[in-house]
Order: structure tokens, then sequence, then C-alpha cells
């Protein structure tokens, strides 16, 4: 496939993991920022081919993982009045809310759809006038622009039964929040080159000086990620903190200035609290005034889903951030299984729990002991 | 909730156990295997059934006769590349030859939805007519309801089938070995995308077709050539990724699968990138896989590839030892993942 199977030739690859290894003299710590780098990391088993010592922490970049329980009881509720065609992404169908996810509504009679973009919610809208049409605006600074462009419309061809509920958050600020946290080990970022795409990345300049962090934006191919690293790695062996662009066929330094504008019309920066975080100040979008009418906590009376405490589930966040591994968890092997998981990193196969569990198992199969 | 210097992102787990069936259920995966076991099993157990295979196997009066059924609810009914008709019989005929049985005839039962056109049904039937000449099964007997309407999806069909097993092969996964090698049909995924793509009304630039076909011809043939099969298994819901699960879960055994030579056509692979499918957890209607001892592999794919439907057959891995279960997956750059069961379906991602 044109412009993808560059971006995985395995040689090439081979190439950059033997400048990597030329370049380590002492362990590094990276975050990839966003869940789609992720993704292809675990996919191609790049963390598995880097040197021992450079070490990969997956970021806050997955809108699926921080869009916030009261967000999702919030949709679910929503999602369940009769007068509601409720639209969203289909990723978003599985998170589970307090009570339960938005599969069980649909289930239970309620009208779900999975859309692929926010115009497609906008036309069910305009093809049901008597029905009240909720679009469930979740994600980056990625997705932003498209949203943003669904309301814009909204106004413009008056569709009054279009509203949004919002939860869209942003990068730049999640980053600081990861770089204040005490137990920080993060040395230098893979920024999300799809964010950046729209944004551009003059806003992580002050980030990178301030904290003294390499930030180098990055793609999402095999390829892209490895130069990512190698990048980010350069800078680290050599005491450097800058922002670098990787993934430049794309990326801008000041991105895409209409979408930027659209959003800006649009949206305005609010607070906004992160699942597993908690609130971060000035870290997310919300409606502007002149398009309030399309907000969805405005136009419904939501009053009685308000934020709710967040289960104490298992030590998936410490995991993920490498200060514990599986095995010390009481419940790895015991309560928690990939069968009957208590956390995330239990219930993804790659998720560092599941793994650990495998592989022990296969170790105990051919008799070794780890 | 809690400060916000204490960063601690972890994935919300998705829900494990529903009281209500959800459209996942049905999406091959872990949902609907625990579903199966919950219900189905729990109720129905007894040797045939816990054989755990596309088909029963019988033992009547000195025959070994092949039983199985299967329901089709496919929306659209027509897609490119097949339809509601084809899906009914290749589906059950192919499952009669996963397990290494010669279809001998199929029955056809009809729920059809009040309005349907006559002219559809007619399309549909004829539809079936022709794939169950060219997989040479005739219908035999069937039956016929019709529903309110909005209590149906236009039609919907069931078929069984019985097929002779003329061998003494014990074609199952508890005969899957250590050493087996993993043969792949074909390119997979094109099914589920056919499927996708008219559904969805998805404007790729050229219609993916489904790949349904029968598949008792290849299989035959490779019973006869006198390789030692130890298991078959058409790739359906859920995709060559469920099937190696279920097979190496069943067996007890490892697999260990070669990405590279898992065959995914351009446009497939386009459609799954643009969606953020894997491939691998992609429906098929015409691509099986087949463990067959080390010794056999060469002969098997030999002959596999006279046949049109498996003609880009080919060796993608390994059966291993000692991680029970576990699927793995060798990188196209090398390193192992592991290839794990879907939950439920494979849903379209933000970005």
């Amino acid at each position: 496939m044109k412009f993808v199977d560059e971006y995985r030739d395995s040689a090439a690859a081979e190439k950059l993991l033997g400048a990597i290894r030329g370049l380590v003299t002492r362990p590094w710590t990276i975050m990839e920022v966003c869940g789609g780098q992720t993704h292809a990391i675990l996919k191609y088993g790049i963390d598995e081919l880097l040197p021992a010592g450079v070490t990969l922490l997956h970021g806050p970049g997955c809108p699926v993982c921080v869009t916030p329980l009261e967000k999702i009881d919030r949709a679910v509720a929503l999602a369940s009045r009769p007068d509601v065609i409720f639209c969203s992404f289909g990723d978003m169908l599985r998170v589970p809310g307090t009570d339960r996810d938005l599969l069980s509504v649909k289930a239970a009679g309620g009208d779900v759809r999975i859309v692929y973009s926010p115009l497609d919610a906008l036309r069910i809208a305009a093809e049901n006038p008597a029905r009240q049409v909720v679009f469930f605006a979740v994600g980056f600074e990625t997705t932003a622009p498209g949203n943003a462009m669904a309301v814009y419309q909204a106004k413009r061809a008056d569709i009054r039964n279009f509203t949004v509920l919002v939860s869209h958050v942003l990068v730049p600020p999640a980053l600081e929040a990861v770089l204040g946290s005490p137990g920080c080990r993060v040395q230098g970022f893979l920024a999300a080159g799809h964010v950046c795409a729209v944004m551009g990345y003059t806003e992580y300049l002050p980030i990178a000086a301030r904290y003294h962090v390499p930030i180098v934006v990055t793609g999402f191919e095999p390829l892209d990620i490895l130069q990512g690293i190698h990048l980010c790695l350069k800078q680290l062996e050599q005491g450097r903190a800058e922002v670098e662009n990787q993934y430049s066929r794309v990326v801008s330094e000041q991105g895409n200035r209409p979408a930027q504008a659209l959003v800006a019309e649009v949206f305005q920066v609010v607070n906004r609290a992160w699942r597993g975080i908690g609130e971060i100040p000035r870290s997310g979008l919300g409606l502007t005034e002149s398009f309030a009418a399309f907000d969805a906590e405005r136009r419904f009376d939501l009053s009685a889903v308000g934020p709710r405490p967040e289960p104490a589930e298992c030590i998936a966040g410490l995991v993920l951030q490498g200060l514990q591994k599986p095995p010390e968890c009481e419940a790895f092997g015991g309560r928690c299984t990939p069968e009957h998981p208590l956390g995330a990193t239990m219930v993804s196969p790659e998720g560092a729990c599941a793994a650990y569990y495998r592989h022990r198992r296969i170790a105990a199969g051919q008799g070794s002991v780890r | 909730m809690s400060q916000p210097n204490d960063f601690s992102p972890s994935c919300p787990v998705p829900l494990a156990q529903y009281e209500q069936v959800l459209l996942a259920h049905g999406g091959g995966g872990r949902l609907m295997h625990q579903l199966l076991e919950r219900v189905f099993l729990a109720a129905f157990s007894n040797p045939a059934l816990d054989t755990g295979h596309d088909a029963a196997v019988l033992d009547v009066g000195g025959a070994r006769i092949a039983f199985t059924t299967d329901s089709y609810v496919v929306h659209p009914l027509f897609f490119p590349g097949g339809s509601i008709g084809t899906l009914a019989v290749n589906g059950t005929v192919n499952d009669l030859a996963m397990a290494g049985a010669r279809p001998i005839a199929l029955s056809a039962g009809f729920i059809i939805e009040e309005g349907l056109a006559v002219e559809t049904l007619e399309r549909v039937v004829a539809s079936m007519r022709d794939a169950a000449r060219e997989a040479g099964v005739p219908i035999v007997t069937g039956d016929t309801k019709v529903v309110d309407r909005g209590k149906g999806d236009g039609v919907f069909i069931n078929t069984a089938g019985i097929g002779l097993v003329e061998h003494g092969l014990r074609v199952a996964p508890a005969s899957v070995r250590p050493g087996d090698a993993v043969i792949l049909s074909g390119d997979i995924g094109r099914h589920g995308m056919a499927i996708m793509a008219v559904r969805e009304n998805l404007p790729f630039e050229s219609a993916i077709e489904s790949d349904c076909a029968p598949l008792c011809a290849p299989v035959l043939g490779l019973i006869a050539s006198g390789a030692e099969v130890h298991c078959l298994r058409d790739l359906t819901r859920g995709g060559l990724a469920s099937a190696l699960n279920e097979i190496a879960g069943g067996a007890g055994v490892g697999i260990t699968v070669d990405e590279r030579a898992v065959a995914v056509r351009e446009d497939v692979r386009g459609a799954c990138e643009i969606l953020g499918f894997d491939p691998m957890y992609v429906a098929n209607e015409g691509r099986f896989v087949a463990f067959v001892p080390e010794a056999d592999a060469a002969r098997a794919v030999e002959v596999l590839r006279r046949h049109p439907v498996s003609s880009a057959a080919g060796v993608i891995g390994w059966v291993t030892e000692g991680a029970s279960g576990l699927v793995a997956v060798r990188t196209p750059l090398g390193a192992t993942r592991v290839l794990d069961m879907l939950s439920g379906e494979q849903l379209p991602r933000i970005c």
C-alpha cells in the first residue's frame, strides 16, 4: 500500500534499531503520548526490539481512557431517553460507566448509533426533525475541528434538534500534569503527530524549556516511531531538550490555521476532569457562549448525574508508570486473570499484566523459572 | 476524584458480564464463548457437543455422520460476491467440510418478514440453488414461517446439513500436535469488509467482494492425498485470530504465526486501515486453516493450490508446546506479540 508500506519496511527498521543501539550509553525512559502510537508499538513489538534500558511508557493520549466517568454516565443517561438518538464513535460504546456502558443501553432499546464523522450525526438530525440527536464529542485536538464543524454547520443551517456532549481534552496541559507528578520518570516525549498536524508544535516549546525534556513530534507507522525514538534518545544522550519534528510530511510548525480558527470560534478552553488523573486546569474544550444552544448539558437536565468516585480497582496506574511490576500486585494471577480481570492491564492482550501472566505460563510450561 | 498530581491513567475495564444479550455476543469473540458456556453448553452438554468442533460426528449404524446447523441474519441481503442465500449454503457446507465430511444433504428454514418482496425471496432462493449446485449438495427438506413486519430483517435463514466421514482421521482440535504446520487457504478479511462497505455506505474506490465459497472440494482433496489432517477450521466471525485461539485453547497447545505470511488484499488492507480494524479479526466465508504434521505440509499446500478457492494456500505458522492456549504473532519487524481472541465486536476507532 503506497505511503504505508514504505514506513513498515523491516530492513529500514533494522537499520534504525542498529543506530539506536549504537547511540545508547545508559537507561532512558520515553513516553509516547498518543494511544495510536501505543497501539502501533505493541502491534509491531517495537518495545521488545529496543536495547535493554530504553523504556517506553504509555501516555494519556487515549480518549477512551481519559474521558471521565461522569461524562460516560451522562452519555448513558442521554442515550436512555426515548426522544434521543445518541451518536458516537464506535469505541466509546464499550467504555463502562458507573452502572453500564452504551452497548447495554442499546441492548435495552436505546437508539445508539455508531457514526464515522460528526457530520453524519448532523445529517441524522436533519433527517429526524422530531427527535433529539446528541453527538458524543470526545477526543483531543485531532477530532476537535471536525466536531467544531458539525456545531458550526448546525448553527448555520439552523438544525435545532442537534446537540453535542462535549468532553474534549488538550495534550499540552496533560504533558505538564505528567511532568508535575511526584513519581514522574519520563525523560522525553514522542508528541502526538496528528494533534500537531492540527495545532502545530509551537505550544510545546515552553514545556521543553521549562522541564528540560526533549519533545519529538512523531508519526504512527513503525519507522516513524523508531525514528522518533532515535531523535529523542540522541537529544537525551547529548543533553539537549528541544522540540523536533519527525513527522514533517504531515506536520508544519504552525499547523492547520483554518482548523484552529474554527475550533477557536466554536470552543473555548475550560477546566476538565481526566479519568484516572483528576481535574487539570485549562485542559479541555467547551462550547463558547455563542454556540451554547448546542450544548447537550444545557439542553437536557442532567443534574442527577454528578461526579462519581472512581472505583478502587487495581494497581494498573502504577504498572503503567513502571513503578510496580505486575507480580507485585496481590491480586495478580489469583483474583485477577485475563478471564476475570480487575484492571485494564489484564484485559488488553498487550497489557502488561496479561503479558506477564501469559509469559509466566509459557516459562512454567518449559520448566524454567522466572 | 484523585488529585491532579497523582498521575495514574489506566484504560477503563470493559464489562465482562452482561445481564442482557448484546449484539457483541454474536461477534464470535470471547463474549460469545462466554454465552455458549454459560447458557448452552451448561444445558446441553454431551460428548459430541463437547468436542467443540464446527460439526458433530456421530456413529450411525457403522457409518460416521457429520451433522451441523447454522443461522444467517446478514444485512444487506445481497452484497458484492454473494447473498444471504450463498452464505446459508456455503456456511453449512463448510462446517461439514471442517469435520472432513463429504456433504450429503441440507435443510433450509426461512423466517420471512411480512412485506418482503416475493421477487427478493426468489433471488435469495435462486442464489441458494446455484450455491448448492456448485457445492454438489441437494437441499432436501425445509420450513417456512412468516413474522409481523418489524420483527425480522427481511429474511432469516437456517440451514442444517449432514455429511459422510469416509476416512479414519479424527479431525478435531484434540488431534493437533506440537510441530504441526498451520496452513491458511488464502488471503483474509474480504467478507467482513465487503459487508462493512455496503452496510455503512463507505465509498471505497472499488467494491470489495466477499470470499464466500464452498470449501469441501479442497478439503476432500487434501484428505484424499493421504495427508494426515489433524484439524480444520473455517474462518468466519472473529476471523483468523478467533479460529487459532479456539484451536490452541481446545488442543492445549501454543501457535506461532508469521504475520508476513498472512496475505491481505490491498483494498481490504486499505479499508481496515481507514476504520482501524485488524484484518486478523475480520470475518471470512471462504477461508480455512488446516493443521498437518510438518512432514505433510509441503504436499498439503501443493494439493490445496490445485483448487481455485485455495490457490494461494501457504504455511503461516507452527504449533508449539508449552504455551498452552496462547497464539503468538511474529511481527514484520521480528518481534513477537500475543494474538488474543476479540472480546466482542471490532468497533471503529476514534482516531
